[in-house]
Parts: structure tokens; C-alpha cells; sequence
């Protein structure tokens, strides 16, 4: 349709607002309340417009553009009620611009300078609050509060924590949060993206306050170095300090919107425990050395180790933090340079289960589906994620939908954020998701709401799934997983019925002993109900780390290489082999779990990590560290002093995310690109300049193609790797994130999979029977301990636990135990206590809560105080190699003279 | 009869126990008024004497004494009506009760000195329909109001209430409901007035099938009280308009908004929603018909924004009650999100009389172009203040003058306020005005006499909005607040030169560019006084003086010599001290140190104290 604005032609679509088609043609409507982000609010009132024909003038925010409207937008009038408006917002604001933070980034100023108010005309009353500086991360001037209700907007309609509101009627108004409690004591998560909506320094970052002026700063995107959605960041820079992180609006999975971490978890960066010179043990020391010595060293190490144990007894560990480009480079360096597929890396301890299970059922083993698009979902199971904390950005999505009516049903063991906010709660026991599954599969055959059409048309396998299901009718599961039946009807009636239903699961399907059953009766239920390949369905495994579906892509796993490509197939290898000129191995190397077993063993001598701290992040710490102890020869290439590099031979020191370009992959495939934004300390060296210059020095100079830039690195993965074929920095950088498969130049990216047909063709059905976790409550360990991640801190704290603010938030670790048992074990919350399993004990305070049901308690694993990994289970899936993380037995008690 | 209908009607007849009506037309009753303000005036007293009276006669048996809803002539409570002779005798006192006991219930003849007396002839009136504060209305709305116990569902049923829903679920034709309720021009004050038919029928249109039915009686303004009125005397009535609404749009809740200090009418409406769910008509199957519909009530603080429509539902859902933008308009996104018909009691309490007696009766009803009756709650400087149906399109002389009797007797009537905060004030020129959408979400009309300061009575008004103003929206939230401190300073006697022209461009673009139905009226008191009484601005910020002897800071006490009898009443009462004179003399104000407290003038047994216009030239302490 077509309308005038200020006399031209305007083109629009149906439903846009008068403000959209405007700034669509260039034509700026001043806006203090308007955020793309929000439903319109039509409050500042600044965004009037004359319509022909209206009563009076309209809010062009709020109001639809028409066919053949006529508008214009700074008539004489418009003009003049427009400066009346900022005459009156200015006699009621601290205009303290000469001091102020957002002084040349506050849309106030630019306003008022560009309607000419230089001063109230007004010398009434001025609402009078103190300043609130009570939270780490976020200070309240109520004095410039102009009220625009942006605050209140994004914490409603985005973040959904309600936390600000409007006080007070009338002229006294204010925002603030209930009882006026610092945001800290409220259910506010600190993510800031209140103060990314406040159009004045009202709502002010505190970290970066009164350290440099707007102007001064060099603003550089690039993607967040945290979970896997993969927000886009767009770091400030101040004599090469990030200073302050924000994120543009309308880009990136996040659209604008950040949480604690991504926002305010950037202190790390310049930190004074960044490792900036090598290290070389000497005498049992790990002193500073050049790079030349460490090269030299581990170069002549592995040289001789190869040379006398060959090259299967040296495994590479590659990183989920590191980029596309690094990892690319670290398993070439293992499979081309050392001679092995020993390489793999944390994807083991996530989503192994995920791989092994969806390349089945599937045929690709990835999310199917883009954030966005689950926006038109009209019901979700969540099930084994904690959705709203280990990926918050993706949860805004869901929670999106939420508001537009669609149903939630949450299967987890604890009553997580997302539980609460469910339809359906279906709080299952540890480890009994595939029973819970059966179930629900079972009421949707029984009841007639299966998908005949799409299981006729795009899978095979019915029967005998089926048949699997048969057992499971809902009081049977209610046996098994202690979800009262009726529920598991609902939920199953909800899934069976409505047009879209997406599945979003996590950890808590995957680590398990039997995970990739877990994940084959999910793949099930989304086949059963016909909810693959379409906008607002899928099967969405939330990858849990910044680049882990990166680093699978990119081969750094024990079986394929780069694009999936299996080493076992003769062709593909023949290929490899060609482009980079050696001959390759055959055999499928060692997984990381696998890795340690044989280091006990003796078959592995050399450990080589890029990036990882399996001391805190792999099952069974006391294994783990014996494992590490008894190697000829540790490598760890890392940012900080993990407590895996404790134990090494060699430290190298890296280059952080905001040090380096290079391109990571979201959970969503999406990869997207980084940008270098100030230079690395001291002498830390970027990941993959290390393997180019080790794969030199072990003599693969002339057949080593990788050159030294990461974009070049990404032209040679996208010459052998088909799905990121059409995938370069240039087009990145143009285009912004690419959803693979990007076949070529042209392709626009894939954001859903599987739409006209599977990747393996069919979608294939299996059936699965429940099996217990290979730990069970028993009278000695007569509890379930399960584990997990929190919002404010990430995977082993190496990051956010120096970051001041976050631990200030959360400053240690604990474990949540229900009031029930702990009234029993004569727990007392805040409290430490001893949990204890059969590998190990730690001592932790207690968390006395109803998030956990009766006979279940919870430990986060980031804290290496109270390492949760030191009591888990390495109990492994047989086909995944992934550890039962999410299971075991144990035993809880007060820490005696506490 | 269809089966259906005899199905209905047998339904509907275990519904009534005639047995217990207890207000029966042609019947010896004493009837007394029980609403809120004849209860406030003793009306409880004057039952239990009447009772107390009957019994000790062993007259208990042949005269019921009934407590009805209001007449409206709230001025003149406690009310009480002696049937079937309709005999009226205002202000009654418990020790009247005897007198009108013997003489009229037995004797048979009224007591002529309790009579009501013609404001103007001074002559008594015997019978209530010869009041003309009765005599110059049209009652359909309130027609049962004071005519029947409210707690009574059979008395409401025994007057027909009930008859039209039963019948329009006879017919099945919801369509008919909204034709009727469209086609009679029945209005709403909520919100944007308008029509409540065309309102059912975009509610109609949305996708969902879930409807919301909801009633408002949160008058949220001073001087407004008709909602509560009907509430109190004729609950029955606005259940049955809701049923009909919510037969027409197939809604299955409903919601009564009603303010918690209205508290008897809270009682009323509770009571009447349990007997109508015990009797079945309320809740599943309502009469076998296949209608399902219950009412909760939504009690709240009074709120002036829930004047608009959008506030007021998210105020019932739980929010903070601001607005919000439209479209959606409630018809299509209201109670939680659903479709939602939205009016004020009075509406539906008119929806049942449109549907018995047809859309062209009730149009008829109005004068001229005007369609059917407007209820309003005449108070202020008025001799009988109280509830009035009328004609609409009536004048407003009319209702002030002949219903209202004018003002009070010695003043001059200056300007009626319609609609409170948000209304409008006309003066006294222009009371030939017709009464019909004057102002929006209020059915107040108070009446203000010579001793009303306009820019004072502008600056209180404004002040309401302001303090009520949800706070969000810019011109509502500052530009009151500015208009409202110039209004503080011409009243504090600091007006300056161009306060009124900063005046009329602040509430003109305030009033233009808000949200909501608060903010875009909230500037119309400042206008509207501005355009009509602008000599009484100039004379505050030009001559320092309030031409009506309000504001303190603009007027000048003094004791005139003539008239002081020299008692020393205000020289005692004095809490500034500055009255001196000996007894038996004539006493002074000196004026500096004057607090303008008025007491002086309330004491004085002579009317000795003047109020003058103006502040005194400076006048040396001693000198005068």
C-alpha cells in the first residue's frame, strides 16, 4: 500500500506503524518512548503527527499506516506542540548534561538540541529522589527520569521479570521496583537491558560511569563469548579497555537485548590474572619462558613421544570458546601434523548424545529451527533446559510467544524459572525422561492426535515405535517419573493439538548414560505430532557454550572431519588428504571421556587442550586429576591459570574474544563474525598462530596451507566443508550471521532444517525403552544429585569469576536442597554441608529451597571450591561417550561445629 | 408456546416466591428509604421507630414496614412514604414517627407540618409525585428505585424485573438484544461516550469466543453518585442489563467494578448476585436456556483515570490502571485480552426497559433529536440536591431550577460543573443548554452559586486530575502540573501578566496530544472558566482581588462598626489574636496579621463580619 508522508510516495506494508513507513523512507519522527523492541507505549507524545482527516494530531508509534493517508510530520504546529512537550519534559529533568554519562548518546539532548529548547520555560517543582546506587551493575537517577516507561517495557514485555513499575499517580510518579527494594533483592536479573531501552542517564551502566566520555569511545561488534545463542555485542573501547558492552537493536539473536553476563561480564578482558607470558614447568615450577622455549620444548616432546608411542598416544583437546577458524587449524594440526583423530572437545560433556541421537532420527544433529522463528510457536516443551539461565537470549524468545498466548510445559526435575512460568510443570524424577516421553507419545497415539499424514509422508519407523509405546500408559509413567498422570494427559492433548509445538531441550536430556535414547524419543515426539521443518516446531537442542556447534562443525571430534565427513569413509578421507597433502588415519581416535581412561591405562602419554578446564568440567575430578598427574606431557593453551593448567608442563598464553576475529556458530547455526577490538596482553598470541607455528616446527612447513589470518583460514574451511561453502568474513561482515547450510555465495543460509525432506531422507522412528541411571538412590547415598549452570556465572568460572559485580551477585556456590530433607539431614540454610558420593566429597553452604523436590538436591558446577565434578558419575553413554552428569546417588549432612 | 419457552417460563416461575415480596403496589406499606445518604441522616432510627410504633399498636400485621432504594431527593432524607396513598414526608425524625403513625396510617390524613413544602409557594405537598423535584422527571431507569426493597430479588421480580431477559431468551435472538439496545441510542458515559449497541456488535465480530461483560460503577469524581444509586436501590436492574449483554454476546463472566467506600451498594449487589445464583440465574444453564454467565464483583479504591475504559480493565486485571494506546479497542482486545463490552451501571440498568418496551419507547423518551433519559447526581450550592432522571435534551435551567429549585435561597446561581474533573463548566447564560453528552465518564452536576471562585474552582478541579493522572503521558503528567501551579499562583495572589494566555496554550496542547480520556479532558475546567469567566482571572492577576471572596491571599476581613454589637465572640475565637475592642463596643480585624481563617465570620451571631474583595492597601498596624 501506499501512503504521503511530508509530500513523497511511501510504500508499506499492512500493519506497519505510521513512525516504520516513515523511517523506512528516511523521514525521522523524533521518539523518546519508542523502542523497536516494545509494543507502543505512545506516551512522550513527541512522535504527533498531523494525519488529513484525524481529529487531532496522531501518535505515529501506535498508529497504522492506511492506504492512501496522507501525513505530515513537522508542520507548524507538530513543531511547536513538539518543543511544548520537551519545554515541559526539561522542567521536570536533571540537566546535568556538562557531567552526565550519556552527554553525545542521549536521545533527550539530540531532541531538545534539534527543536532548539535550550532551557525549561518552567520553573515549577522537580521530582526530587535520591540517586540509587545499590546494585553492581546498574545506577537510578530518578532526577533525569523522564518517565518514557522503556524500563518498565523491556522488564515486562521482553525480559518478563517485572521488576520496575510506575509509582505513584500524577506528577509524583516514578519508576521504581516494589517497596522501592534495590533491584538486587527483587526478581531482577540483572541484564541490563533496562538501561539499553533509557533514552537519557537515567538508567546508567555503573561500570563504565564518570570513566570516559561518548565521544571518546571506539565502538567495535562482535559476538558474545559466553552460551551459544551468540548475542551480538558491540564492545566500547577507551584507551584499549572495553569499558562498557552494549548490543544494537534489531541485530543478532538477541535483537538488542543482553544479559548479565553478555553485558556486564567483560572485566575479565583486562584482568591482572591474564596469563601474558608462556610458562614451562622447571624444577616443579611453572616459570615464565619465551615463546621460542615453549614452542621448542613441546615441539620436541611430541616429536619423541610420537616417535616412541606413536601417534594415537597423543590426544588434542580442542576448545567450544575458540573460533571456527582455530578449531579448524587445531584438528588439522592433530589429524595432519601428529597423525591422529585423537581430538576432540567439551561437546563430549553436552551434546554427544545430541550428535549420536539426531544423525539417526535425522540425519543432522543440530538445532532445527532459529529463535526467532519459535516466536510463532504456539506451545513448547521444554524439557532438561533451564532455559531462562543457561540461555537466556533464547528464553526471551519463548517467553515472547508466552505473552502471544502460546502454551509452555516444562519437564524438569526442579522448578526452574520456566517452570513457573508453565501451563504444565511435569516435574519428573533424574534420568527417567524417556519414560516420561514414552508417555507422552503414548496418550497422542491413544487419544487419535497423532499426524498421520506427516508420519506417512516423511518417516519411516512407526511401527515400531509404536509398539515401544505401547507399555507406557500414563499411570505406569507416573510409577516411573512421579508425574502425576494427569498432567502428562494435558501436556500430551497440548502437544497433540495445536498447530505448532517446538521442543527446546538441553543438558538434562543429553548427559545421561543412556542420553542418546533420551534424545531418540524426543526426535520421536516431534515426528509423532508433525513438528519439524516448519516455523514455530522443531527439535531444538540449546547448545550450551559460545562455539561448541562451531567446534563440532569443524571436526574437532574423534570421527569426522570438518562438515561431519566421517574419517572412516575412504573417499572423504581421500579428499582430506589431497587438500592438505598427507596421508591421514583411518581409525576413530579417543573421545575426552575415553581420553582419561586410557591415560590411567598408559596408551595415551600427551594431553594437549586448547581452551578447557576439564579439572572442573569433567566427571569425576579425583579420576581426572590422577589422569592429569600420570602424563608424560601436558599442554593448556588458555586465557587464565586454569586448574587444568595447574598440572601442566606448558602454558600458553591466548588471545580472548575480544582480542581476535574470527567467526563463531551459535546454537543456531548461525555463524557470525568477530572483530578485534583491543590487542591481547603482553605476549598472549591468538589460539590457531600457535598450531600454524607447531605444525612449522614439526616439519609440515611446505604442506601447511593455513596462513595468517583467520578469514583466509575461513576460505580454505569453506572450500572443503559443503555446509559452510558460501560462508567468508566479507559476506559476514556485510550480511551479518549465516544460518548453515550456505552452500554457496548466493545461498541465504538455512535457518530451519529438515523443510521438504530430512537430511538422511526419512525421519526415522526408534523405539526406545526406559532404562534406569547407572547410579540409584540407595541407603548409603540415599539422595539424587544432579548438576547444572546458573545465569550470572559460566561453565568453570574462569571468566565470570572475575568479573566483581557478578560476584558480588552470586559469590560462591551451594547446593539446593529441599526444605523436607533438610529438616530431616538437620540442614540449615546458608549453612555448609558435605556432599558426598561415592568418588568424592565437598563441602558447600546449603540453599534450603523448594526448587528441588524431596529426595533431589542440586550443585552448579562453576565453583572450583565446591567442585560438583568431583562427585558425578563418568558412567558413560555407550554410543555418545557422554558422561551422567545429571544422575547420581549421594549423601548430604551439616559440616559438624557449623 | 414453543417448548422452549414453556421450558423457560417454568424455570423462570420456580425462580420467583411471591410468598416473599414484601413491597406489594396497592398495599398498606410505610416505606422508607435505606440508601446511603437518607441512612446517613438517620433513616435506620426512623424504621425501628416506625416499627417499634406499629407493634405497640398491634399494627404489625396490617402494615409492613419496607426498606427501599432511593427516590433521589437526597436533600431531604430521611424519606418516607406512607402507600398505598403515597403520602411523602421528608426529613422525618424517629419523634415524628408516632404523630404520622396515628394520624395518617390510622387516621388516614397526613400530618401537614411533617409535609414537604413547595420551595417556592410554601405551601405542603402531600403526595410524592407532586414534589416537583419528582414532578420534572422521567424515571426509567430508576423507575423501581425507592419503589422496592432491594434486597429482595422478588421484589424485583414482582415488578417485572427479570421479564425481558426471560423473554429475550424465549425469542433466541441475540441479534434482536443488539438491534433493540442499538436502535433506542442508548449511551455509556464510559470512556468515549457512545453507543453501547454498536459496542456489543464490534464485540461480536472478534475471533475469540470468549467475551467479557463488564460493568462499571466507579464514579470516580466528587459529586457523582447515580451509579452507586442504582446500585443501591435497584441491583437487579443492572444484572438483568448484563444478562441481556450477555445473551447478545455470548459472554460467560461478567465484572462489576464498584468502589469500596460505596459500601451499601457493594452489599446490595453481593446480595442480589448470591439470590440470583440460588434461584439460577445465574451460572450454568441459566433457566434451562442454555446461556451460562455469572457476575464477580471488582472492588477498588475510587479512581478518576479508570474513567477511561482501558484503565479501568487493567485495573480489574490485577495492573496498575493505566491506559493504553487504542486500537485494540475493548470490543476486540479488552478483559484479558478477550472482547469486552464496556458500560456504566446506569446503562445496563436501562438495557432491561429498552428490551420490555422496545428501542422507539426509549428513544422517544428523549426531547428533539435526544434520545431516550440521562441520569445525573444534582448537587452543590443547590436547594434539593439528589439523583435525577430526565429527558435527555432537557435544559439544564430545567434541572436546576424547576427539578433542583435553584439556588439556595439569598444567592445567586453563577455556573453549573458537569462531569467533575473532566467536564465542563457553564455558566449561568448558558443553562439553556440540553442535557445530553456533556461530559464524559461522570454524572455529576453540581451547582455553584456567587460565593464559588471560578479560578479557584479550576485550580481544585485541575488539581484532581493532576494528583489522579496515571503518570505516564507527558502533557497530562506536566503540562497539569505547570497549568496547575500558574492556577496556585494567580490564586496566592502571584498571577502575572500572560498567565492566561500560557494557560489556554498549555491546555490546548495538552488536551490535544494525550492518551487517554484523563489527560485529554483534564485542561477542559482551566479552558472552559478561561473562555467564560476571564474577568474573574484578570481581576485576580490585574487587581489582586477574588471577585467572590475565596481566595485568602486576595480578600480582606473586616468587622462593620454598624453591625458589631461588640459580644467578643470572634475576638475569643480569634487564632491569630488580631481582633481587639472592648465589650459592648465594635471590635477590628488588624489585617496584618490575619490568617483569613473565616472563623471570625462563622461566629459572628450579627453578620457583622465583611469579606471584601481585594488586599487592603498597606495599612499600618494601629492606623485603621
Amino acid at each position: 500500500m501506499e501512503l504521503t508522508i511530508d509530500g513523497r510516495m511511501v510504500k508499506a506494508e499492512p500493519g506497519t506503524t505510521i513512525l516504520q513507513a516513515a523511517r523506512s523512507a528516511g523521514i525521522d519522527i523524533p521518539t523518546l518512548c519508542q523502542d523497536d523492541r516494545l509494543e507502543p507505549f505512545a506516551a512522550c507524545r513527541l512522535c504527533l503527527v498531523e494525519v488529513e482527516g484525524a481529529r487531532g494530531p496522531v501518535a505515529s508509534c501506535a498508529a497504522e499506516a492506511a492506504e492512501g493517508m496522507v501525513v505530515r510530520t513537522e508542520t507548524d504546529e507538530i513543531v511547536e506542540q513538539r518543543r511544548v512537550l520537551l519545554d515541559l519534559m526539561l522542567s521536570d529533568h536533571k540537566a546535568d548534561c556538562l557531567t552526565c554519562d550519556r552527554a553525545g548518546d542521549c536521545r533527550l539532548q539530540d531532541l531538545a538540541y534539534r527543536y532548539g529548547v535550550e532551557t525549561s520555560s518552567y520553573a515549577g517543582e522537580k521530582r526530587e529522589y535520591p540517586l540509587r546506587d545499590d546494585t553492581p551493575f546498574i545506577v537510578f537517577d530518578p532526577s533525569k527520569c523522564i518517565l518514557c516507561g522503556r524500563c518498565v517495557g523491556i522488564c515486562d514485555e521482553v525480559q518478563q521479570c517485572h521488576v520496575l513499575n510506575f509509582a505513584e499517580r500524577g506528577f509524583p510518579a516514578f519508576i521504581s521496583t516494589s517497596y522501592g527494594r534495590s533491584m538486587v533483592e527483587t526478581t531482577c536479573e540483572m541484564c541490563g537491558n533496562c538501561v539499553s531501552a533509557c533514552p537519557t542517564g537515567a538508567l546508567q551502566d555503573k561500570r563504565s560511569r564518570h570513566t570516559v566520555r561518548a565521544w571518546d569511545v571506539e565502538k567495535v561488534d562482535t559476538v558474545c563469548p559466553y552460551c551459544g545463542c551468540g548475542c551480538n555485542l558491540t564492545l566500547h573501547v577507551a584507551d584499549g579497555k572495553v569499558v562498557r558492552v552494549t548490543s544494537k537493536v534489531g541485530e543478532g539473536p538477541g535483537g538488542g537485548n543482553l544479559c548479565v553476563k553478555g553485558r556486564y561480564g567483560f572485566e575479565f578482558i583486562a584482568h591482572p590474572d591474564r596469563l601474558t607470558r608462556p610458562l614451562v614447568r622447571v624444577d616443579g615450577t611453572l616459570t615464565p619462558a619465551s615463546w621460542d622455549e615453549a614452542l621448542e620444548l613441546i615441539t620436541s616432546k611430541l616429536f619423541e613421544i610420537r616417535h616412541e608411542h606413536g601417534p594415537d598416544a597423543i590426544v588434542g583437546f580442542a576448545s567450544a570458546r575458540c573460533t571456527n577458524e582455530e578449531d579448524y587449524v587445531f584438528q588439522k594440526f592433530m589429524r595432519a601434523v601428529i597423525g591422529t583423530n585423537n581430538v576432540d572437545h567439551c561437546a563430549r560433556l553436552c551434546h554427544a548424545s545430541t550428535v549420536t541421537g539426531l544423525a539417526q532420527s535425522f540425519g543432522s544433529a543440530a538445532m532445527t529451527n532459529s529463535f526467532a522463528d519459535l516466536e510463532m510457536a504456539d506451545a513448547f516443551l521444554i524439557i532438561g533446559s533451564n532455559t531462562s539461565e543457561s540461555h537466556p537470549i533464547g528464553a526471551l524468545h519463548v517467553k515472547k510467544a508466552l505473552r502471544n498466548g502460546a502454551k509452555l510445559i516444562v519437564a524438569d526435575p526442579r522448578e526452574i524459572d520456566m517452570a513457573r512460568r508453565a501451563d504444565i510443570h511435569l516435574r519428573l524424577r533424574p534420568g527417567t525422561n524417556v519414560a516420561l516421553l514414552n508417555g507422552l507419545a503414548h496418550v497422542i497415539i491413544e487419544e487419535g492426535m497423532a499426524d498421520d499424514e506427516f508420519i506417512a509422508a516423511r518417516t519411516e519407523g512407526f511401527e515400531e515405535m509404536r509398539e515401544a509405546v505401547r507399555p507406557y500408559a500414563p499411570a505406569l509413567v507416573e510409577e516411573i517419573t512421579g508425574v502425576p498422570a494427569d498432567k502428562i494427559v494435558a501436556a500430551a492433548r497440548i502437544l497433540g493439538t495445536v498447530e505448532r509445538a517446538a521442543i527446546l531441550y538441553s543438558m538434562g536430556i543429553t548427559q545421561h548414560s543412556h542420553g542418546t535414547e533420551h534424545v531418540l524419543a524426543i526426535s520421536n515426539l516431534a515426528m509423532l505430532t508433525g513438528n519439524v521443518g516448519r516455523p514455530g516446531t522443531g527439535v531444538n537442542p540449546l547448545r550450551g557454550q559460545n562455539n561448541v556447534q562451531g567446534a563440532c562443525d569443524m571436526g574437532a571430534l574423534p570421527n569426522v572431519f570438518p562438515g561431519y565427513q566421517p574419517v572412516t569413509d575412504p573417499a572423504l578421507r581421500a579428499r582430506w588428504e589431497e587438500a592438505w597433502g598427507v596421508e591421514l588415519p583411518a581409525e576413530v581416535g579417543l573421545t575426552v571421556t575415553e581420553t582419561f581412561d586410557a591415560i590411567h591405562e598408559g596408551s595415551v602419554k600427551a594431553l594437549i587442550v586448547m581452551g578447557e578446564n576439564v579439572m572442573l568440567s569433567d566427571p569425576d575430578q579425583t579420576h581426572v586429576e590422577e589422569a592429569l598427574r600420570k602424563l608424560d606431557f601436558l599442554v593448556v593453551q588458555d586465557i587464565f591459570l586454569t586448574e587444568t593448567a595447574d598440572f601442566a608442563d606448558v602454558v600458553l598464553p591466548a588471545a580472548c574474544f575480544a582480542e581476535k576475529d574470527g567467526t563463531f556458530t551459535n546454537t543456531e547455526r548461525r555463524v557470525q563474525l568477530l572483530r578485534k577490538a583491543v590487542e591481547a596482553p603482553g605476549e598472549a598470541r591468538e589460539d590457531w598462530w600457535t598450531w600454524c607455528e607447531l605444525a612449522h616446527r614439526l616439519g609440515h612447513a611446505e604442506k601447511w596451507h593455513c596462513t595468517p589470518t583467520q578469514a583466509e583460514i575461513m576460505d580454505e574451511i569453506a572450500r572443503l566443508t559443503p555446509s559452510y561453502g558460501g560462508i567468508s568474513h566479507r559476506r559476514l561482515d556485510k550480511e551479518g550471521g549465516l544460518a548453515w547450510p550456505v552452500p554457496d555465495e548466493e545461498h541465504p543460509g538455512t535457518p530451519i532444517l529438515h523443510t521438504e525432506r530430512f537430511a538422511r531422507g526419512k525421519g526415522r522412528f526408534f523405539g526406545v525403552e526406559y532404562k534406569a541411571a547407572a547410579e540409584e538412590p540407595d541407603e548409603d547415598y540415599p539422595l539424587t544429585l544432579t548438576t547444572g549452570r546458573m545465569l550470572e556465572h559460566y561453565h568453570t568460572g574462569t571468566m565470570t569469576r572475575r568479573v566483581e559485580g557478578i560476584n558480588e551477585l552470586v559469590p560462591t556456590g551451594f547446593v539446593e536442597i529441599s526444605p523436607a530433607d533438610a529438616e530431616r539431614l538437620g540442614v540449615v540454610d546458608g549453612r555448609p554441608v558435605t556432599v558426598e558420593t561415592r568418588r568424592g566429597r565437598i563441602e558447600t553452604p546449603a540453599w534450603v529451597t523448594d526448587r528441588v523436590g524431596e529426595g533431589v538436591v542440586f550443585i552448579p558446577f562453576h565453583f572450583w571450591e565446591g567442585p560438583a565434578n568431583r562427585l558425578t558419575n563418568p558412567a558413560r553413554d555407550p554410543q555418545a561417550k557422554i558422561p551422567e552428569f545429571k544422575v547420581c546417588a549421594c549423601k548430604v549432612s551439616p559440616v559438624v561445629g557449623s | 408456546m414453543s417448548e422452549r419457552a414453556d421450558r423457560i417460563e417454568a424455570a423462570f416461575a420456580h425462580v420467583f416466591h411471591p410468598s416473599m415480596v414484601s413491597a406489594r403496589e396497592g398495599e398498606q406499606e410505610v416505606r422508607v428509604c435505606a440508601a446511603t445518604t437518607c441512612a446517613g441522616s438517620g433513616a435506620g432510627a426512623v424504621r425501628d421507630a416506625f416499627r417499634d410504633e406499629l407493634t405497640r399498636r398491634g399494627l404489625q400485621q396490617e402494615w409492613r414496614v419496607v426498606e427501599t432504594g432511593c427516590r433521589g431527593s437526597c436533600d431531604q432524607g430521611p424519606i418516607v412514604s406512607v402507600e398505598p396513598a403515597g403520602v411523602f414526608y421528608p426529613r422525618v425524625s424517629p419523634a415524628s414517627v408516632p404523630r404520622i403513625v396515628a394520624e395518617t396510617l390510622v387516621g388516614g390524613r397526613p400530618v401537614e407540618d411533617l409535609l414537604y413544602r413547595h420551595p417556592d409557594t410554601g405551601r405542603p405537598v402531600a403526595r410524592a409525585a407532586d414534589v416537583p423535584f419528582l414532578l420534572g422527571q422521567r424515571r426509567l431507569v430508576l423507575a423501581l428505585a425507592g419503589r422496592i426493597d432491594p434486597a429482595s430479588i422478588d421484589d424485583a421480580i414482582a415488578h417485572e424485573r427479570y421479564r425481558a431477559f426471560v423473554e429475550a431468551l424465549i425469542a433466541d435472538e441475540p441479534d434482536d438484544v443488539i438491534d433493540a439496545v442499538e436502535e433506542s441510542g442508548l449511551r455509556t458515559r464510559v470512556g468515549d461516550p457512545g453507543s453501547v449497541g454498536s459496542r456489543w456488535r464490534r464485540a461480536l465480530d472478534g475471533t475469540h469466543d470468549e467475551r467479557f461483560v463488564v460493568c462499571t460503577a466507579d464514579e470516580g469524581d466528587p459529586g457523582a453518585f447515580a451509579d452507586r444509586t442504582v446500585l443501591e436501590s435497584d441491583p437487579h436492574a443492572v444484572i438483568e442489563g448484563m444478562l441481556l449483554a450477555a445473551f447478545a454476546i455470548g459472554a460467560r463472566h461478567g465484572v462489576v467494578r464498584v468502589r469500596r467506600d460505596h459500601a451499601a451498594a457493594g452489599e446490595r449487589l453481593r446480595g442480589a448476585l448470591v439470590e440470583c445464583r440460588e434461584r439460577g440465574l445465574l451460572g450454568r444453564d441459566i433457566l434451562g436456556a442454555g446461556l451460562s454467565f455469572d457476575i464477580e464483583i471488582d472492588a477498588a479504591e475510587r479512581m478518576l483515570v479508570c474513567a477511561d475504559e482501558t484503565a479501568l480493565i487493567a485495573s480489574l486485571e490485577g495492573r496498575r490502571a493505566v491506559p493504553r494506546i487504542r486500537p485494540p479497542a475493548p470490543t476486540e482486545a479488552g478483559f484479558r485480552g478477550r472482547p469486552t463490552v464496556v458500560s456504566d451501571a446506569v446503562a445496563y440498568a436501562a438495557v432491561p426497559w429498552i428490551v420490555r418496551n422496545g428501542a422507539a419507547a426509549y428513544a422517544a423518551a428523549g426531547l428533539h433529536e435526544h434520545t431516550g433519559t440521562r441520569v445525573f447526581s444534582l448537587s452543590g450550592q443547590v436547594r434539593n440536591g439528589g439523583v435525577v432522571e430526565v429527558p435527555a435534551g432537557t435544559s439544564l435551567r430545567r434541572v436546576v431550577e424547576d427539578i433542583g429549585g435553584g439556588a439556595r435561597p439569598g444567592r445567586r446561581l453563577k455556573a453549573v460543573q458537569i462531569g467533575g474533573p473532566l467536564g465542563v463548566c457553564l455558566p449561568a447564560t448558558a443553562l439553556e443548554a440540553p442535557i445530553d453528552d456533556l461530559a464524559a465518564g461522570s454524572s455529576s452536576l453540581v451547582v455553584l452559586d456567587d460565593r464559588t471562585c471560578m479560578v479557584d474552582l479550576a485550580r481544585h478541579l485541575l488539581s484532581i486530575s493532576q494528583r489522579e493522572g496515571c503518570g505516564t503521558c507527558v502533557p497530562c503528567r506536566l503540562g497539569t502540573k505547570r497549568s496547575l501551579e500558574i492556577l496556585e499562583r494567580i490564586v496566592d495572589g502571584r498571577g502575572r501578566d500572560g498567565d492566561m494566555e500560557l494557560l489556554a496554550e498549555l491546555g490546548t496542547y495538552c488536551s490535544q496530544g494525550t492518551l487517554c480520556v484523563l489527560g485529554g479532558n483534564a485542561s477542559n475546567p482551566v479552558l472552559g472558566t478561561l473562555r467564560d469567566f476571564a474577568d474573574e482571572y484578570e481581576a485576580h492577576i490585574t487587581e489582586r482581588r477574588c471577585p467572590a471572596g475565596v481566595c485568602r491571599a486576595l480578600i480582606t476581613y473586616s468587622i462593620d462598626p454598624e453591625a458589631c454589637t461588640g459580644c467578643t465572640l470572634c475576638a475569643q475565637r480569634c487564632p491569630a489574636a488580631v481582633i481587639s475592642g472592648r465589650e459592648g463596643q465594635p471590635h477590628v480585624i488588624d489585617v496584618s496579621g490575619c490568617t483569613k481563617c473565616d472563623i471570625c465570620r462563622q461566629v459572628c451571631p450579627d453578620g457583622a463580619v465583611r469579606v471584601r474583595s481585594g488586599v487592603s492597601q498597606a495599612v499600618a498596624p494601629g492606623t485603621a
